[in-house]
């Protein structure tokens, strides 16, 4: 049973030449406890799914189409006044760059203590003990010093922390990791990441992480959704998705990481993720696939399940067209 | 993470001279010898007024026509007006309304203005355009004929002078925290403020307005000279506070009758009273625009 099953999701942005598709079909689902990671290139759509998901789209972008169901309840069609208190109490999110998301002018503890005491009704008291113990559990010495200091008196890693602890803080089922570690140094992006694997030993809480650091999906993550231009081509488990990669964009992505273990050139992908104002009516990924067909360009392809764990959305594959690797 | 040894713990540790906020803004201050001097001409006036009735030499409504006007002596240091009261007692006693009406008129003005700026700018939509077209139209007439215009219609006692002084200051302030408030608002800590469940009223109100409030405190500081001038001009033609009231205007305008005749200490003191105040709020406020600049920061 899923937690979270996302289901044909569409939204679109609207700008004056008309809508842009900047997510339109997605169709994927988190299992409760579990680390999805969420890949694809910029402005494929990983950031604008997860706050859809969160309903904190800002205008123009809009859900237009599709369903979000998290625990039994369609978030999609949910009215503010239900939605607002389901964010960081049940679903939460880690946003993208630590040191601006923490308010300048309130201590780090406080922001913390806030959500405690608005979401698990503790007193002043209270929350003030249980920040301290969400500070240690990020890995932030001597949370009393660090209950009072602001963003500015901390590093880059250390904020990535406190938001860490704060979108933690109300015991969430599923927590959204909008590119953790994009910013941070490789060692600390490593600890950070480190982080994330003992808070799924420790809390029962499924991670989508949203990334395109290939390297940090395959050392945590359970399985893989690889997202283009707004749709997901692929989903499977890591060890699968890595070792044998289906839909070609995924053969692509996986040939594009350097190895070191072979001797084997880079191959970069061809062409860019195409326009979404306007898009292509076939699959998306047509325009830069070398097995190709009429059917591509004129059919959306639909994510079937195959064999194991694993579902494609390519008419080439199911046609048998495209070679493994 | 258990060890003390961490890389991250050592970054993350400030050095001692960096600690708290408030610190370095008072050694800039301490560094900052004009504003340090508005901030004390403020400070003494306030004083003054706040002990006014056991520092005056006499009671500043007694009249005693023997001793009419008397220019400065020892017994009366500022000489005596035209019924013989003491005008250095007159001047002191003063200072309490001519502090408490622009700082009850800033302090509403203030409020009004920044949380009606404040969800304006967070919300939008109709009504915000609404208030914003009714401001523009306040803004249209000129700030003194509008306060000359209230205080005729309504009469002119100590709280109608409040409300058209704070009604004069209002649109500044609303302008300046929606404006604020417009770029606060697009910020990654109001979305995150956003994704952990805050509702609307607290995002606006406890997590974005204090980031909207430096320009406004500056604002403020120099607003509070300007609500001064615009009291003293409207005793001065005498809409202000009504006479016998001792009042820094209202005192220029009974001491510039007898000017022609050589009593140049009726109009002199009162008016002097009415200069140095203005000018410590405004050396305030640009000591505090400095201060908060951080453009400014190491300028000097």
């Amino acid at each position: 049973m899923s937690l979270l099953e996302i289901e044909d999701l569409a939204v679109h942005f609207a700008t004056e030449d008309g809508p842009v598709e900047a997510v339109d079909g997605v169709t994927l689902d988190v299992r409760a406890g579990e680390i999805l990671g969420l890949v694809g290139e910029s402005g494929s759509g990983k950031s604008v799914t997860a706050f859809a998901a969160l309903r904190l789209l800002r205008q123009p972008g809009r859900i237009v189409g599709g369903a979000v169901r998290f625990d039994g309840t369609d978030l999609a069609v949910l009215d503010d006044a239900a939605m607002t208190p389901m964010r960081g109490a049940r679903l939460a999110l880690v946003p993208q760059s630590p040191r601006t998301s923490l308010n300048p002018v309130i201590p780090i503890g406080w922001q913390i203590a806030r959500v405690l005491r608005h979401h698990a009704g503790l007193d002043a008291a209270q929350a003030r003990r249980r920040t301290y113990d969400a500070l240690r559990e990020v890995g932030i010495p001597e949370p009393k010093r660090s209950y009072g200091q602001y963003a500015h008196q901390l590093s880059g890693g250390m904020c990535q922390r406190v938001m860490i602890a704060m979108a933690l803080a109300a015991g969430p089922q599923l927590l959204f990791a909008d590119e953790p570690t994009t910013g941070l140094d490789v060692s600390i992006a490593a600890r950070i990441l480190d982080l994330f694997r003992e808070l799924r030993a420790r809390t029962a809480a499924a991670i989508v992480l949203i990334t395109h650091d290939l390297g940090a999906v395959a050392s945590i993550c359970d399985r893989v959704a690889v997202m283009h231009a707004g749709q997901v081509v692929e989903i499977a488990p890591v060890r699968d998705l890595f070792r044998h990669p289906v839909h070609p964009y995924t053969q692509a992505l996986v040939r594009s990481i350097p190895r070191l273990d072979r001797d084997e050139p880079i191959v970069a992908i061809p062409g860019s993720v195409p326009a979404l104002l306007r898009p292509p009516p076939g699959c998306r990924y047509a325009g830069r696939c070398n097995w190709r067909s009429d059917e591509c360009c004129g059919t959306r392809p639909a994510l079937r399940k195959r064999e194991d764990d694993r579902r494609v959305a390519c008419f080439g594959v199911e046609a048998g067209r495209v070679p493994a690797i | 993470m258990k060890t003390s040894s961490d890389p991250l713990v050592s970054a993350s540790r400030p050095p001692p001279a960096e600690r708290g906020v408030r610190a370095p803004r008072w050694r800039r201050l301490r560094r900052d010898p004009v504003t340090l001097a508005g901030l004390c001409a403020i400070l003494l006036i306030a004083l003054a007024a706040a002990l006014a009735p056991w520092v005056t030499p006499f009671d500043p409504d007694d009249t005693n026509p023997e001793i009419a006007l008397q220019p400065p002596s020892l017994s009366h240091p500022l000489g005596t007006d035209l019924y013989g009261r003491d005008q250095l007692s007159r001047v002191v006693a003063a200072a309490r309304i001519d502090l408490l009406v622009p700082l009850c008129a800033t302090a509403i003005a203030f409020a009004i203005g920044a949380s009606v700026g404040a969800v304006g700018g967070y919300v939008g939509g109709w009504a915000d355009q609404v208030v914003m077209r009714i401001v523009d139209a306040v803004m249209a007439f000129p700030a003194f004929v509008l306060a000359m215009g209230i205080t005729a219609a309504l009469g002119n006692t100590v709280a109608n002078v409040v409300t058209a002084i704070a009604v004069t200051q209002l649109p500044g302030y609303l302008r300046l925290v929606r404006a604020e408030m417009l770029r606060v608002r697009e910020m990654e800590y109001a979305e995150a403020a956003r994704t952990v469940g805050n509702p609307t009223w607290r995002i606006v109100f406890v997590h974005l307005l204090p980031n909207c409030l430096p320009p406004v405190i500056v604002q403020a500081s120099l607003a509070m000279g300007f609500a001064l001038l615009t009291m003293a001009a409207l005793s001065f033609i005498g809409l202000g506070i009504a006479p016998p009231a001792s009042e820094w205007g209202a005192m220029t305008a009974e001491g510039a009758d007898q000017m022609v005749s050589g009593e140049w200490w009726l109009f002199l003191f009162p008016g002097l009273a009415i200069v140095v105040t203005v000018l410590a709020f405004n050396l305030i406020g640009d000591g505090l625009r400095d201060m908060l600049d951080p453009r400014m920061r190491g300028v000097r």
